[in-house]
This record gives C-alpha cells, structure tokens and sequence, in this order.
C-alpha cells in the first residue's frame, strides 16, 4: 500500500511500502546535483520547481482538498517572502553589529519565518472569507488579492515600491557548513526544505483536519449535521494553506534575494491555480507534476515561440476539458493498473490515445507557429525539428492539415476499439 | 532530413576557419512575450537592427555581435531565472529597459554574481530602467545607463517650463508608485527653485495601469485652470489620460516622459496633434539622412519605428569600448567605457565615469500632423520643439563607486 | 465646485453605464447557468476587435449590429462544444474552463491584432460637443453611449418580462427541470442565454472600445471590475446589477474629485494626525480604483447576497 492519493483508505499499520515513495523521492533529490553537475541553468531552474512546488501543494490544501477555489493565494506567498527577506536584512545588519536576537538566526530558517507570517495573515484575515466556499469564496479572495497588490504599490517602506527589497542570502551565522553562495548550494536548501513542506503537507492530509477539509469539499451539510461547522474546518485548513504558500515564499526570498509587489498580484495567482490544475486535484502529487511542467514552459518555451502563453493556456483548457483529473491523474491511473495487472490489457488503448494526442498537437502548434509567421510578417521560417516550414508555401500548410488529420483519425479508431473492447 | 545535418557540417567548418574571432552575445532581458511584450519587442528588432550595422562595420573588435532575447514577462524573478540562463549561455553582457523593478533586480543579482565568480563577470546596459537611485545611493561599477534618468528629464523640461512665460499654472498627475512619485517630487522641487512663481494646481496619484476612464481627473485638470500637466505615465495610462482630455476639449499642454512610446499615436491620432509633448534624447523628425534611413530600413523590415536613438549610440559605444580596451573582456571594456566620449547625430555624449551615467543633450518635442517620416505607419510624428544642451541637462550624483582593483 | 458635481455625476452615470451593460450579460448567464463566466470581459475585448475590423469596411452604424451578433455566435459555440463538456465535473471545473478562456482569447487577440492598441475610433462627426458647460465640452458620442445603454435596459427588461422567451428563460431560472419535463430543450435554451449573454459584452466592446480604448489589456483590467458588480448587485439580479454599476461608477468618480487625503478627513474629526504620513497621506483620488475591490469584500462580509440577491452565491 503506497497509497499518496488524497482519498485514500486510513491506514492503521506501519509498513515499509509506504516509505518507498519517500526513500525514492529522497534519492532523486541526492541524485540530481549529480546528473546536472555543471549545469547552472538546471540548478536555477530546480530551485525554481522546488519553489513552485511547495506553493501549488499549498494551493491544493485549499482547492483539491477543501474544495476551495481562490484567486488570492499569492497574497500568503507574497507577503511571506517579505517576511523572510525583512528577517534576512535583520540577520544582516545583526550579524554586523555582532549582537541582538537576529545574530544568531540562520537564512536557513527564513522558510520559517514565511511561514509563520503567511499562516499569521491567513490567521487574521481569514475568517470572514470561509464562511461560504464556492463562487462567494474565489470572488472575495480575488478582491483581497487585488486590494493587497495595490496596497504594494502604495507603502514603500514596508514593499520597497516598484524596486521592491533585496537582501543577502550568505550572511549570518552558516548551518552544516551550507555556503549558499552559488546555485548548487541554494540547491541543497531547496532540497531539504522541499522535502520536509512535501512530507508535512502529506501528513497534514492524513491527519484528522485534512480528512475534514475533504468532507467539507463534498458534503458540508452533513458535516454540520454531525457537529462539525464547516466554516471552522475551512478556517483551520485556509490558515494552514497560507502557512505553507509563505514558506514557499520564503524559500522564493532566499532564492532570488529580491522581492517586488508583482509577487502579491494576481499573476502569480493565476500561474499558481494553473499549475495545480494541470498537475491534477484529485491526487496528491499532481499539483507537482503541474508546478514542474509549467515552470518549464514559462521559463523555456519562450525561446522557441513568440506564442507561449498560448500554448500554456491551450494546455490548461485541454486538461479541464478532456482530462479533468490532470497530468497527475493520468499517471496515477496507469500505476493502478500497473498494479492490478490490467496494464497489458489497457496499454495498447493509451499508446494509440497518446499518439493521437500527440499527432493533433503537433499539427495545432504548426498552424499556430504558421498563423503567427503570416501574421507579423517575418520573412524567417518555422523551425520544427529541424525541418523547415515557410507560412507562404502551401505545402507547409497541407502537412499541418495532414498531421492535424491523421491525429483526428487515430483518435476515433481507438475511440471504437476502446467501445468494442468494453 | 539531411538538411539539418548539412547546416550543422558547414557551421563546424565554418567555426573552425575562424576560431580566432570569437561571437560576443548581448542578451536582451525583456518582455517578448504577453501584454507587455510591445514594450520589449521594438528593443529587440532595433537591437538586432544596429547589430548588422556594427557586424558590417568589424563587429566588437573584430568578433561578431548577436543579439540573444529572453523574455522575462516584466517579471524581476522571472528576469533573473533569464539571468541565469544568459550566463550559463556564456553570456558577458545583458540589456535591459522595462520597468526599474527588474532593473534593481538586475543591479542586486550582477553584483552578488560578479562577487562570487571572479573572472566571470556580467556587465549590464541599461538601456531604459531611469530610476535615479542606480547612478547615485545604488550606483554599481557593472551598471551603465544610456537614457537620461528622471531627474535629469525632468531638469532639462522644467528648464523649457522656466523659459516659458505664460505656463503659470502646473497640474502634476502621475502612477501611484516609486517612478509616478518621484517624477511629482523632481517636478515640484525643480520648479520651486526655477520659477517661483509658478502654482502647483494639483497633485494627483492614480494607481497603475488600473484606470480605465480619466475623465474625473480630467474634469479636476479643467476646474483647476492649469496651464501645463505634467505627466510621467506610460503605456495605456498616458493613451487614455490625453484621450479624455481631448474629448473634454482641455486646451493645457501635456509635457511627458513618454508620450512617444508604442501605440500612443495610434489611439490618439488628431487629438494628440499640438497637445502631448515629448521630453527624449530625439525626436521624429529624422533630418539626418543617415537617420531618416535607418527609420525608413526598421520600419520596412520589422514594423516599429527608430525610436530608440539610445540604441544605437549604446552600441557603438561598445564598439568603441571593444576597440579602446583591444577586448572584450567586460571589466576591460567597463574601464574603456567609463569616460568614453562620443559624437552622435545630436551632438557629443559622455559616458560619466563617476557614476556610469550617460550625459547627453535632450529635445523637447511636440507631436504634429504631416510629418515627412510618421509614426506607426501614420502621417503623425514628433516634431523638434526645443534642444536643452548637455551641460544644462547633468546632475551632480552622490555615487561612491566601488570598482575592482 | 458646481460643475465637477455636474461632470462628475455625467461621467459617473456614462461609466456606470458601461458596466452595466457588461455585467447583464454576465448575470443573466450566472443566473441561468450558475457559471460565472472568467472571459466575460475577453468577449467585450473581441467585441471591440471585431467592429474596429468590421468598422473599417462597413462604417460603424452596421458594425455595431454585426459585431455583437458575431460576439454571440462564438460564446453560442463555446457552451454548445466547450462548457456543456465540463459542466458534468462541476462549478469549479466550468470556473477553470472560462478562466482558461480568458487566456487563450487574450493571447489569440494578441497573435491576429498584434500587440500595440489598433486605431478604432468613433466617426468624426460624434466627436463635436453636444453640448458645452463651463467650458468643457460634452461629446455627442457620450450621449449615444448613454442612449445605447439605457435602451438595451429596456428591451432587455422588455424581453424578459414580457416575451414568451423571456418566460422560459425566467421558468428555468427557478424551476429549470420542470421546463425540461415541459418538454423544452434546456441545453439548446441555455446555449442561447450565453450567446446572448455574450453579446451584450460584445454590444459593450463596440462601445468600450471608442470610449476607453481597444488594446489587448482591456479585458484584464476590466474583468475583476465586472464580477464586482455582479456581486454587490446581488447574484442574478438585473436590477441589482443596474444600482451596483452606477454606485461603482459614481463612487470612483466623487473619490477622484474630492481632494481630501485621509489625513483631511481625520483632522476634520479633530484628531491631530500628521498629513503627508505615508498612511494618512493617501489621498480619496488614488483610492478611488480600489473601490470596487474594497465594496466586494466588504459587501461579501456584511451582506453576502448582495444588494438585491435573493440567494447566497
């Protein structure tokens, strides 16, 4: 039984399989400094997944297990951040005077202080916000992201303005010998507390509270009718939410050393929910496949293609349309029947399903990388694995027909195989 | 699919028959992609523009210059993931423009870098970030800045508002944020000190990019009896505050850092013609043949117009640097830099080595109709008002450098 | 002191106004389907896109008929193939779905129109005054605004009271499975509410457009605007809506013309508090966007059904 699906049956016995996920997860994360050795662009990039990772698992806290769809969560995450990096100029100037309570406080423990000020926000602001979940709920937290996003902008001392604050990871006192002076360094920070939030927001699911918050999210009358107010349970899992997106924020604080308003705004909102989406609510490790897909495509994809966001919203539409349990979804149903024995009998339906899908996007992305060519007048061509496609041939337009085609034609054969089978 | 294979033959020879003249890199970090990509955009093609212009000229000291785009959505962490991803990339030099959020971001990170990885430095031009604070408290040996900074717009303005009698009376409207007010503050002060007599009627702050319909201000604009308005808004902010006011029939000049930027002229069209004007380092006139050309090659190969003089003038700067240091090692080419003196199209411009800060002469422009070389592809332009020479555009700085030994 | 009032007033109804025309849409959908559409606002941005490519071939007159019908067509076609998929998994799937929306149609505006605003403008001839009142002129393309909006109001009110469709569409609002039992096809009804829904949004772009300007931003800063008055005026309440858009659009009008800081207004209570602190020092004017955010949460609090919801959202 190594269960990590959210509505997993209670387990009562200790046994060594559910460790597994967690001794595998803990290699990967020993083993990647090592495949990525001189590769500085993966360490940032990984240190910026870890980030993304905490905070969409802080998200689906919210969304996946309590049913609470928000549109403010970076307020928690933003805020945080600045906690962190206030404490982190407090170590520095303590640290040169030599004295006081900051002097001795590692910028290993900013996550911490994140944490505490994320879960202090959400403390005080939340419990007006939980009395109702659904739309009243994602209307009032796209309100308060919007009035602290503005409020960002409007007190520089505590914001810093437009410039926002910075701050120096590598002062004050160092813990185990951690010199964060470079990425690599950084990585083992990420790591470590990566690890600990992921194994913590696991745990809180399996707690009493956490299989609250699901009973809320499906049924919160019956709670009430039991002696539970929902409202109380959705105020305990939207404090415990925001703790966990300010320590994603303040893991953000030591990693880039700045922070702006922008990071309160409803951008980083929108990234987050899209993330945990795609990734899938339903499991419990989706929101971190999400958070690693669309940090890459935010970070990469814009080398390629002037049209990224498109892309990425193309995706999120896709999943919510015809995948609703996400990425994470679709791999936790292969597991399940990998391990009923059932994959041998399936696999030829998903290869023939993933073909189709992959055949039809690569016709989309070339009529969009065609349509985007004609359209702002470039004279270069479409690269596409290394072939060449100019917007004024037709022939480049007839193979996206064709590819765009043929992925139709394979969907619908497997379509009838899987009705026939069934 | 042999293609690919033959491209990929021809370039190895082609690096091995010239291993001697290496390709430097300049990576662009701005927005590419998004809203706000228009902001980013036109820097890029101008960039890549004034590239093949040095590149036909002997390139950097005889290596070829190429210009590489990372988008960074305006975002300052976003930006320094981009960061990272130039340096890893073996880049030396980065540009940047939008937003004074991602150039702080910048500043801070290059710093820490050039700290932690000696003999790896970063150098960084800036070709647009104008908060003041990067050449005076936060002044940094591996920052240039080839714009005017605010203050110094706002010097060399309020020194065409000191010369012009009849403006008695000065409505101030900015953004809510750092820029917004130190414009308001710079304005205030300078005024204060040139022209006593001038009233300042109003004061306003909106917040950013967030308004959608200025009528309101424009109706305090029109009962406060201002002569002037003075404005550092951008983008829509400045579209729709100047749309209003024609709309309300509000004859006050509107005097603006950036009434010139994309779009604008557009939207504005008629009404915009004698109302906005335009404090920059040129104008849209293009007198200079070698100008005119250069607006009429952009504009037919990418679309945006030569807005961005600065440009041109920051890389050849950096030619000349290459040139100078016999390198393009950045701490060799930083030291050729700093002091570089260069004649432009407008007139001489200097390199302050004091605090990296560019000194140049600046034109008060006004926007008209039937301009010979229009804007955007339509007949309207920016047309010369008022030069305000170097000398009377400079500010003492209160950086203390600190440079590598 | 007396023609700010006046201007103020006309401004804040014309702005009002425009939200209203946005948000009916916006409620009549949420009211009928229970979806509060994200890309509401994406559809009042391609309302103004269309007529702006429409204008330039065929005039405005005909673009302000053509292009919402346009508008409608397409958000008839997202629910019939795109939001009737999602609507098994749920309210919050079908909120994911339009907020995807908004995406993609913000992106796609930006890949056909480009990225800088287009030039779309109403014809010359509205721009003279229709009337001038202490010097400051009052175009007549704002009184065509207003006209527009108030008679959509009442045909709008019109149709649902008192048409047949209008009963159906009422029927199924309350008792939408006893109008299926009646043997009405539901799904093809909803389907037309939310292309008519969406073409009020396009009806408002084509107007919005001209009066504030057609760039691909638009929607995103107009968007939040909407669902505030959706909810301040009460989920699914017309009238509702009406009072919320003219409150919200009054309301950030007086708080830009009156000149006070918050310093002002504590000091005028006899407290001694230090006027340019940087609390106390922000003034009503820079306030004033802020306002509907501040109405939502407040509203969301103290009265959650709104101003004349009947029902909690």
């Amino acid at each position: 039984m190594n269960d990590l699906t959210a509505v997993a049956p209670r387990q009562n016995r200790f046994s060594w399989r559910a460790l597994s996920p967690w001794v595998i997860s803990a290699a990967v994360l020993l083993l990647l400094p090592v495949v990525f050795a001189d590769n500085g662009t993966a360490f940032t990039l990984m240190n910026l997944i870890a980030i993304n990772i905490v905070f969409a698992l802080s998200y689906n806290m919210l969304l996946g297990q309590g049913g609470m769809l928000s549109f403010g969560h970076a307020v928690f995450y933003g805020l945080g951040s600045y906690g962190a990096m206030h404490a982190m100029n407090a170590i520095d100037e303590a640290s040169y005077v030599g004295e006081g309570f900051w002097s001795h406080v590692p910028v290993v423990s900013m996550p911490l202080v994140g944490m505490i000020v994320g879960g202090l926000v959400a403390l005080v602001i939340g419990w007006p916000f939980c009395r109702r979940a659904g739309t009243a709920f994602a209307m009032i937290t796209l309100g308060l992201g919007e009035m602290v996003a503005a409020a960002g902008q409007m007190f520089p001392s505590i914001f810093g303005g437009e410039a926002g604050i910075y701050g120096n990871r590598t002062v004050g006192p160092q813990w185990f010998g951690l010199d964060m002076a470079h990425a690599t360094g950084v990585y083992w920070f990420m790591a470590f507390w990566t690890f600990l939030a992921v194994l913590a927001i696991w745990a809180f699911t399996r707690t009493p509270l956490g299989r609250m918050s699901n009973a809320v999210r499906d049924n919160p009358d019956r709670l009430q009718f039991i002696g539970y107010p929902p409202r109380n349970i959705r105020f305990m899992v939207f404090i415990a939410s925001g703790a966990f997106g300010g320590l994603a924020g303040g893991m953000a604080a030591v990693n880039y050393e700045i922070i702006t308003p922008e990071a309160l705004g409803l951008i980083p909102s929108g990234t987050v929910l899209l993330m945990t989406a795609v990734g899938g609510l339903g499991v419990f490790y989706g929101p971190i496949v999400g958070a690693v897909v669309v940090s890459l495509m935010n970070s990469m994809l814009s080398d390629y293609t002037d049209a990224s966001i498109l892309y990425v919203g193309l995706i999120f539409l896709a999943i919510v349309m015809f995948a609703p349990r996400g990425l994470g979804g679709g791999l936790e149903q292969v597991r399940v029947a990998a391990k009923d024995g059932s994959l041998v009998n399936r696999l030829p339906g998903w290869l023939s399903g993933a073909l189709a899908v992959i055949l039809i996007s690569l016709g989309l992305i070339l009529i969009i990388e065609l349509l985007f060519q004609l359209l702002h007048g470039d004279d270069a061509t479409t690269q596409f694995f290394g072939l060449e496609f100019k917007a004024v041939s037709i022939i480049s337009w007839i193979w996206s027909l064709i590819l765009f085609g043929a992925g139709v034609a394979v969907m619908r054969v497997t379509r009838k195989l899987r009705e026939d089978n069934a | 699919m042999l293609k690919p294979i033959f491209t990929f033959l021809a370039a190895s020879l082609l690096l091995v028959g010239t291993a001697s003249a290496e390709t430097v890199k300049l990576a662009l970090i701005d927005p590419l992609t998004g809203p706000m990509a228009a902001a980013g955009q036109p820097a890029f093609e101008h960039l890549k523009y004034a590239a093949e212009r040095i590149n036909a000229n002997g390139g950097l000291n005889g290596n070829k210059l190429e210009i590489v785009g990372l988008d960074n959505k305006v975002n300052p962490q976003e930006s320094l993931v981009q960061l990272q991803k130039a340096i890893d990339d073996g880049i030396r030099y980065v540009t940047q423009g939008n937003g004074s959020s991602v150039a702080s971001a910048l500043i801070s990170a290059i710093e820490k870098h050039n700290r932690r990885n000696p003999g790896e430095e970063v150098l960084y031009l800036n070709y647009a970030a104008v908060d003041p604070a990067f050449t005076n408290e936060r002044c940094s040996f591996w920052h240039f800045r080839f714009d005017a900074n605010a203050d110094m717009k706002m010097n060399a303005l309020t020194d065409y508002i000191a010369d012009n009698k009849d403006i008695k009376k000065v409505y101030l409207i900015n953004q809510d944020y750092s820029f917004g007010h130190a414009v308001s503050e710079a304005a205030r002060e300078m005024l204060k000190e040139k022209r006593p007599d001038i009233e300042i009627v109003g004061n306003d702050f909106h917040p950013l990019a967030k308004v959608k319909d200025f009528t309101p201000y424009v109706s305090k604009i029109q009962s406060s009896g201002a002569d002037a308005v003075i404005t550092g808004n951008w983008g829509q902010d400045i579209t729709l505050l100047v749309k209003a006011a024609a709309e309300f029939g509000l004859e006050a000049p509107f005097y603006t850092y950036y009434g010139a930027s994309s779009g604008v002229v557009t939207q504005l069209g008629d009404e915009g013609v004698g109302r906005i004007y335009q404090i920059n380092e040129y104008y849209g006139e293009f007198e200079d043949p070698e100008m005119a050309k250069r607006q009429t090659e952009l504009y037919e190969q990418s679309g945006w117009d030569f807005y961005y003089l600065r440009l041109s003038t920051m890389l050849d700067m950096l030619k000349k640097a290459t040139e100078k240091a016999d390198s393009i090692d950045p701490v060799k080419v930083a030291k050729a830099l700093e002091g570089m003196e260069m004649e432009t199209t407008t007139g001489k411009v200097v390199m302050r080595a004091k605090d990296h800060q560019i000194q140049l002469p600046m034109f008060i422009s006004v926007m008209q109709d039937d301009m010979k070389y229009g804007a955007e592809g339509t007949e309207y332009n920016f047309k010369k008002v008022a030069r305000i020479d170097r000398e009377d555009v400079s500010l003492p700085t209160t950086c203390r450098m600190r440079r590598p030994k | 002191m007396l023609e700010i009032v006046i201007f103020s007033t006309l401004n804040g109804i014309l702005y009002g106004l425009l939200l209203f025309m946005l948000s009916s849409g916006l409620t009549l959908i949420f009211s009928m389907m229970g979806v509060l559409n994200f890309a509401h606002a994406s559809f009042y941005m391609l309302g103004a896109y269309f007529a702006y490519t429409m204008g330039m071939e065929i005039g405005f007159w005909p673009a302000l008929l053509l292009a919402p019908i346009l508008v409608g067509g397409l958000g008839a076609l997202v629910e019939k193939f795109g939001l009737r998929r999602v609507h098994e998994n749920g309210h919050v799937a079908e909120l994911l779905f339009t907020f995807g929306l908004a995406y993609v149609i913000d992106e796609l505006v930006q890949l056909i129109w480009g990225t800088v605003a287009v030039a779309y403008r109403e014809p010359d001839y509205m721009r003279e005054p229709l009337f001038t009142l202490f010097g400051t002129d009052y175009s007549i393309f704002r009184g065509v605004v207003i006209l527009i909006a108030v008679l959509m109001f009442i045909a709008l009110w019109f149709l649902l009271k008192k048409t047949r469709v209008g009963m159906m569409i009422r029927a199924a609002l309350t008792h939408g499975n006893m109008v299926g039992h009646l043997g009405h096809n539901v799904p093809r009804l909803f389907m037309g509410v939310f292309g008519f829904g969406c073409a009020l949004a396009g009806l408002a772009g084509v107007i919005g457009g001209p009066l504030l300007a057609t760039e691909p931003g638009m929607a995103v800063t107009l968007g939040p605007i909407v669902f505030v008055v959706v909810v301040v005026g009460g989920m699914g309440s017309l009238i509702g809506a009406f009072y919320a858009s003219l409150l919200i659009g009054l309301l950030q009008t007086f708080f830009v013309a009156i000149d006070a800081s918050i310093a002002d207004i504590l000091n005028a209570f006899g407290m001694n508090v230090d006027p340019y602190g940087e609390v106390t020092g922000i003034t009503l004017a820079s306030l004033a966007p802020m306002t509907p955010f501040i109405l939502l949460v407040l509203i969301l609090i103290f009265r959650p059904r709104g101003l004349m919801g009947e029902l909690e959202p």
